[in-house]
């Protein structure tokens, strides 16, 4: 079992490949924050632990046009401050940032002139109806008062969203205001879509209505979407290729099959224990010792023949009458990131 | 590579309507109930102080009426827009006007402009209740279609730097209240009968200047003169105000 995990160190953040046609070229970018202020002790300021924090630590990476391209990681990861400033909001203390062409970092205000982005927030939108929030930012992407119309009513019917035009965003759910704000960043054709957890929130089927109005954008415009997420389910099917971050650096950036493949043929083992696990079982001991353990959940990675028998050894005798429940999975992107040495725990499957 | 075309940046006079639009109908949706608040608190003022000020067109009498109907803009121009602009801010919902190709004023002068408006039915209800109130001629208010808008634009300019320069929403809040305080306490009394700092207080408070133009109006005699040399004041720092309400504005919101 030991040979299992030798894998599972930290590898170099180089790109598999180099798109051809570059849509965003990233390079070298970082970027800190200035420390907390120390608490202060009868009006003086402590130094102790005022350290900048370092969120993008040399962060390199090439989207190719009409790609979907995704970065994955746990909350904290760098996610957000990489997005902040390739739409212009942050400025990078070092590196480059060029978006179709333009170089970003010298000239920030053409960021609004080439993308759309949807943040996390919905605040400035909260308190306007769907049918008005859509077409203000239409209007706002420059469109005049006609056609900011005509996109406002295709992106409303093409979203599912027609028969709650009149609802203001605060009114509606999680996920129906999420889908508002989603086709408020659509509304207004933008070469580059920038999408921050788009579908939190969303039932199945306003997240099917997103990916098929994203991809209908690729297909019929060759539109580039740069996807944060940190659900891995959302990450394996709907992106060609992936970046993960970890600590602000990039840390893997291929096709969720190529990174899938970097585990190989690894299976995941998960145990849930309803007692105390019979420790004089020799193989129950060993897997103990292998195990990632959260609770009464052993979270295992193994070849398939060692996942195969530990998967008898647990379905019959005292194991077995210790056993909850057990599941076996082929590897997802959360095995690669954890294989790659990632330290969060915030990444989702949903 | 060359250069992809960049899409067309949406025009000041467009963008500004369209903000201002988008602002006017949140008044609608949300019926933001503290425009209401505004509205009964004047109108309460002037009711209490109707105990100690006499009605007719004494000065103390056109003083009370003024300055509560100019607290209506103090209140919502002022204090409400400071603590929109804070709570904008600190939520970060100012990234989806910043991620849009508009002009940093629109966004200013159009939120400014929509809160300016929101105060239009509250002083006009105030100055019409403090008129019969306290029994004044009320020929003179139509000054109010220019002390508002420009009272409205000193206030609300004030207001939006407040909360966009402010480093917590809080902040913003509480200088937003004090500022709505000071025009109250000091508008609604006659300028001559405060003590000589407070005075030169009520003359660095631009709503004292739409205060003044106001109680000249209600005046049997009104001094138009005066009462103009007070607008082109609000006027000035109005402009002033929005001014550094944009430059606010761009340091918030854009890096």
């Amino acid at each position: 079992m030991a040979s299992s995990i030798a894998r599972a160190e930290p590898a170099t953040a180089a790109p598999r490949r180099a798109p051809a046609q570059a849509a965003l070229s990233v390079r070298g970018l970082v970027k800190s924050y200035p420390a907390r202020r120390a608490p202060r002790r009868r009006g003086r300021a402590t130094a102790a632990g005022a350290r900048p924090v370092l969120a993008n630590d040399g962060i390199s990476l090439e989207v190719a046009r009409g790609e979907i391209f995704g970065l994955l990681g746990p909350n904290g990861a760098g996610k957000s401050t990489l997005v902040r400033q390739l739409t212009g909001l942050l400025r990078p203390d070092a590196g480059g940032i060029t978006l179709l062409g333009h170089d970003l970092v010298r000239h920030p205000r053409r960021a609004p002139r080439l993308l759309a982005y949807l943040g996390q927030e919905s605040t400035a939108l909260d308190e306007l109806t769907v049918a008005l929030a859509a077409e203000t930012t239409a209007r706002l992407r420059g469109l005049d008062t006609a056609a900011a119309r005509r996109e406002r009513d295709a992106v409303l019917e093409e979203l599912g969203l027609t028969a709650l035009a009149g609802r203001p965003l605060k009114k509606l759910s999680g996920g129906q205001r999420r889908l508002a704000c989603v086709a408020a960043a659509l509304a207004g054709r933008r070469q580059v879509l920038v999408l921050d957890e788009p579908t939190t929130g969303m039932d199945p089927v306003a997240r099917r209505a997103v990916w098929a109005a994203i991809d209908r954008r690729r297909a019929q415009e060759g539109t580039t979407v740069l996807l944060v997420t940190h659900n891995v389910i959302e990450a394996e099917t709907v992106l060609d290729r992936v970046a993960v971050l970890d600590a602000g650096r990039v840390i893997a950036c291929d096709t969720p099959g190529g990174l899938k493949a970097t585990v190989g043929s690894e299976v995941r083992v998960e145990l849930v224990w309803r007692g105390e696990p019979p420790r004089d079982v020799p193989d129950i001991e060993a897997a103990r010792r292998l195990a990632s353990i959260a609770g009464r959940r052993w979270t295992l990675r193994l070849p398939p023949d060692l996942a195969r028998a530990l998967v008898s050894t647990v379905t019959q005798g005292p194991a077995f009458a210790a056993l909850d429940d057990f599941t076996l999975a082929t590897p997802s992107l959360e095995d690669v990131y954890l294989a790659l040495g990632g330290r969060g725990d915030g990444l989702v499957r949903a | 590579m060359n250069p992809a075309p960049l899409a067309p940046a949406a025009r000041p006079w467009p963008a500004l309507r369209t903000v201002y639009l988008a602002q006017l109908s949140r008044a609608r949706v949300a019926r933001i109930p503290l425009l209401f608040v505004a509205t009964f608190q004047s109108v309460g003022i002037m009711i209490l102080m109707r105990g100690v000020v006499d009605g007719g067109d004494g000065e103390e009498a056109r003083a009370v009426v003024a300055g509560s109907a100019v607290l209506v803009v103090a209140f919502v121009a002022l204090n409400l827009l400071a603590q929109y602009f804070g709570q904008l801010r600190a939520t970060g919902g100012l990234d989806h006007y910043a991620t849009l190709p508009v002009p940093a004023a629109a966004v200013a002068l159009g939120t400014a402009a929509a809160y300016a408006s929101f105060t239009v039915p509250g002083v006009l209800a105030t100055a019409v209740a403090g008129g019969l109130l306290y029994q004044l001629p009320l020929g003179g208010l139509w000054v109010l279609a220019a002390v508002v808008p420009l009272a409205g634009a000193a206030l609300a300019g004030l207001g939006a730097a407040l909360g966009l320069l402010a480093p917590r929403a809080e902040l913003a809040t509480l200088c937003g209240q004090l500022g709505m305080s000071a025009a109250l306490l000091l508008g609604v009394l006659p300028a001559g009968h405060l003590p000589g700092p407070a005075r030169l207080l009520r003359d660095l408070l631009p709503s004292s200047y739409g205060v003044d133009a106001l109680a000249a109006a209600l005046g049997p005699a009104p001094d138009w003169g005066s009462v103009t040399a007070d607008l082109a004041v609000c006027a000035a720092v109005g402009a002033a105000a929005l001014g550094l309400a944009t430059w606010a504005y761009r340091r918030a919101a854009l890096r």
